[in-house]
């Protein structure tokens, strides 16, 4: 066959058999990748989109960090029972500010892509604290530090111009308050809440997320982070929850607890309230 | 060994190490206060460490010029040592952390000893550190004995060599300190993607260097996967690590992409460094030592043409199957399952390839444990393609992904086929090489087999029914309609399950340690009995003159291309 006649004379050149390696081997990424950054549909614009307040950043830093991505994906599938779990899949315009993005691949805990709003800062200050003197049966790890390393925050300008340099719109006013926004956000006062809220919005949120106003920690970061994931665009909650959805093999559970379970799962799912109650 | 090198090869060592000791004082000096500048000392202390040797050597003479007339295996003994050592490191810390996710409170109250910091510790220890060291050597033996010439220079495959395990350092340290860029197997922040550039673009031009040499015309099929393997890994690892560091003083950077891009971007690498890294390689692996150790040619020239570019076209297509059901546009999506789906043809040609190149030699598989070693990493290489193309199906992936079973999928391949193809080439390569019979103790060897095996089988029944049941759990309804389990009645199902997978991963981490023990106490043996013999045993495999052990290699001894033309013809 004139095809191996053909590899047998190319076998003989080790440039040529380079070269033909290169060439087959692009072929997959080029076609899949390059259009993805020219076919305007691939993201959805939403001028609403807010970018990351610098605590926030630098939280989002901390979850990286302490490889949170590894056990929690930020990513609802268009089906139906993750809809319901989570909330609204997700959209690729809520990613748009991610360097990288944080999609994740396993979900050994749940899905955080909603999470924000979803607990209150005390819960998620004393659940990271440690996990399981809130959910006894938990098995994520804890993380004690957090709480006692305060947020380094004068390199905060150099991240946002970094993200800035790969495309995302922080202005020049934003760079140059960068450390003081970011310890405004965590220690509530008036007047530099007022400057944060000029700069990124009135729903910012201002507060001593990690219930320590003197001091500005890790915690404050992550928790601050943790309560803007989902939050900062509306469109996903605007987009019609449409029959679009792919519905998986939906597997029926008969059994006659299963008015239980349903309360279970009420506790199990947003257990925020109740322990948001508790801890006020 | 440095003694080996000529006068002129010490002296370009030497201003490496020196360029080396001064990068890494600058960073320690400019990163002060980042966690960055304990890479700075890490790499001055390397150079330190390398530069000891080299001093003690200063007065050695110049090498005899008949050491042209041998292989150049010095660099190919230190990373089979290295990559068993990254093996066992790598492999407890999985083992560990598989402990932790069942128990755990079972770990310090320090940043550096959480589970999502040793993660990548696991990943990187057992890919890069054993599968990455486990490649450069054989690719270096595989390179010499197929085109019957020495390596291009002296120099350069300690470059490579000692450079890429620096590397694995700075990685596996910086994830303890908390360094990371977060994509997955592409960790490590953008210095040491630098540094890993310059090793690698240095490991291409060596190798083609050496083809260049070779004595064969024609270059045999490993040399075609090792050369896709050095070539796409370079490729892909460039384009994802694209970033823009906060500063040069410090660790941080910001990924070039975001969002939707950046995950096609990500997995796209992710997918094929387990094409290339994963697979291509330890294809290459594969196709030299099964036949030699079987004493059989390749079963089919065409097979193997059609399967290695099928595998390279066909496997760059595959990487959106990670992203079904995502903010991925659908077309894209589409198109991984399709190209997942017909890449079941090339894996199962190389399997079958494999298998029935074995086909007058199964008495040996069943006698000897290497070779058994190798034909079931064959029977776990088609397994796992098979499972992998099976779970890029869109329905399939709706359950199976997210949940322990892509977790079971991956052990599949990183268990039963890499790490398998690796010691089964290792069990023929020690004795090869440090010229002996056999083994330090071939009972070992059988020992490891079963304990491997063992392991595998608990690890994979353990997650296989984690993963089927947690993803069935989150889809279940009630009659009443609603959703019938908390995430957290899905992580209490896990615990049994856990805790089988950790005693799995126990098993075949003894396995590995038995191997490291296997081969050192030949090492050892080797050195006592060269002591005793003199210089008569220093005649290397020259060409001219080759071992006893290795005699009449059906490959390396016969022109590779003759070989299978036979086949072809």
């Amino acid at each position: 066959m004139p095809l191996f006649r053909g590899h047998y004379r190319l076998e003989k050149h080790s440039i040529g058999l380079a070269l033909g390696i290169i060439a087959v081997s692009s072929i997959g990424g080029i076609m899949e990748i390059a259009p993805l950054f020219t076919i305007d549909e691939t993201v959805q614009s939403d001028p609403d989109m807010r970018v990351y307040t610098p605590l926030e950043l630098a939280g989002r830093h901390i979850y990286m960090r302490e490889g949170c991505y590894a056990c929690h994906s930020q990513m609802v599938r268009t089906l139906r029972d993750e809809v319901e779990r989570y909330g609204p899949y997700s959209l690729a315009v809520e990613s748009q500010y991610d360097h990288p993005m944080l999609w994740g691949s396993k979900r050994t805990g749940p899905d955080l892509a909603r999470v924000g709003g979803k607990y209150s800062d005390a819960w998620q200050t004393l659940h990271l604290y440690n996990p399981r003197d809130l959910v006894p049966e938990s098995i994520m790890p804890a993380y004690r530090w957090l709480l006692r390393t305060p947020l380094d925050m004068s390199d905060l300008p150099g991240h946002l111009t970094a993200m800035r340099r790969v495309g995302v719109p922080y202005d020049d006013e934003m760079i140059a308050n960068a450390a003081s926004d970011a310890h405004a956000q965590a220690t509530p006062d008036p007047e530099s809440a007022a400057e944060l809220h000029a700069r990124y919005g009135e729903a910012t949120n201002v507060r001593a997320f990690d219930g320590l106003p003197d001091v500005v920690t890790e915690m404050d970061a992550m928790v601050a982070y943790l309560q803007i994931l989902g939050r900062l665009t509306e469109l996903p909650y605007e987009t019609p929850v449409a029959e679009e959805l792919e519905e998986p093999e939906v597997v029926e559970r008969s059994d006659a607890e299963s008015g239980a379970a349903v309360r279970r799962v009420a506790e199990r799912d947003a257990p925020g309230q109740a322990t948001t109650e508790l801890v006020r | 060994m440095v003694a080996t090198l000529t006068l002129s090869e010490r002296r370009t060592a030497q201003w490496v190490l020196l360029a080396l000791g001064a990068v890494g004082l600058l960073i320690a000096l400019a990163a002060r206060g980042d966690p960055m500048a304990f890479h700075g000392v890490l790499m001055l202390l390397f150079a330190a460490a390398l530069a000891w040797p080299l001093f003690q050597a200063r007065n050695a003479p110049e090498p005899p010029e008949e050491r042209l007339e041998r292989y150049y295996d010095d660099p190919i003994k230190v990373g089979i040592v290295l990559s068993l050592v990254w093996g066992v490191i790598g492999m407890a810390v999985g083992v560990w952390i598989a402990f932790l996710m069942a128990y755990p409170d079972m770990t310090l109250d320090a940043a550096w000893a959480s589970f999502g910091r040793l993660r990548p510790v696991h990943t990187s220890g057992v890919i890069f550190g054993f599968g990455g060291n486990a490649l450069i050597a054989t690719s270096f033996h595989v390179v010499q004995r197929t085109g019957r010439n020495r390596l291009a220079d002296q120099f350069t495959p300690w470059f490579v060599l000692l450079g890429f395990n620096l590397f694995c350092l700075v990685a596996a340290t910086g994830y303890l300190l908390g360094i990371t860029q977060s994509k997955e197997y592409a960790e490590p922040e953008w210095y040491a993607d630098l540094l890993l550039v310059v090793v690698w673009v240095t490991y291409l031009v060596l190798y083609l260097r050496t083809l260049a040499r070779r004595r064969e015309p024609h270059i045999y099929v490993a040399n075609w996967y090792y050369l896709a393997f050095i070539l796409v890994v370079a490729v892909l690892h460039v384009i994802n690590n694209l970033a823009v560091p906060v500063s040069l003083s410090g660790a941080k950077s910001y990924s070039a992409f975001s969002g939707v891009q950046d995950a096609m971007t990500q997995w796209w690498y992710g997918h094929n460094a387990v094409a290339f890294f994963l697979t291509a390689g330890f294809l290459g692996m594969l196709y030299y030592y099964l036949p030699k150790c079987a004493g059989r040619p390749i079963y089919s020239y065409r097979m193997s043409i059609i399967s290695f570019w099928g595998i390279t076209f066909l496997y760059m297509w595959a990487g959106s199957h990670h992203l079904h059901y995502t903010a991925l546009p659908q077309w894209v999506q589409s198109l991984g399952v399709g190209f997942s789906v017909m890449l079941l043809v090339p894996s199962w040609g190389s399997a079958a390839n494999a298998l029935l190149t074995l086909n007058g030699a199964w008495h040996k598989v069943r006698t000897q444990a290497t070779l058994r070693f190798m034909m079931v990493a064959a029977v776990f290489y088609g397994l796992s393609t098979f499972e992998g193309s099976f779970m890029a199906i869109r329905p399939v992936n709706s359950l199976s992904h997210y949940t322990d079973w892509t977790v079971g999928h991956v052990h599949s391949g990183a268990l039963g086929w890499v790490a398998l193809i690796t010691f089964g080439s290792f069990y023929s390569l020690v004795p090869w090489i440090w010229k002996r019979e056999r083994m330090y103790s071939p009972r070992l060897v059988e020992v490891h087999f079963w304990l491997a095996l063992s392991g595998i089988v608990t690890y994979l029944v353990s997650l296989w029914n984690a993963g089927i049941t947690q993803g069935v759990m989150w889809r279940t309804y009630t009659d009443s309609g609603t959703l019938a389990y908390s995430f957290l009645d899905t992580v209490i199902a896990m615990e049994p399950y856990y805790v089988a997978r950790g005693v799995g991963g126990l098993l075949f981490l003894t396995g590995a340690c038995i191997a490291l023990y296997n081969v050192l106490m030949t090492i050892r043996e080797a050195k006592l009995e060269g002591a005793s013999e003199a210089d008569a045993e220093e005649s290397s495999a020259a060409p001219p003159d080759r071992p006893a052990s290795a005699s009449t290699p059906p490959i390396g001894g016969a022109p590779a291309g003759a070989a299978l033309r036979a086949r072809a013809d």
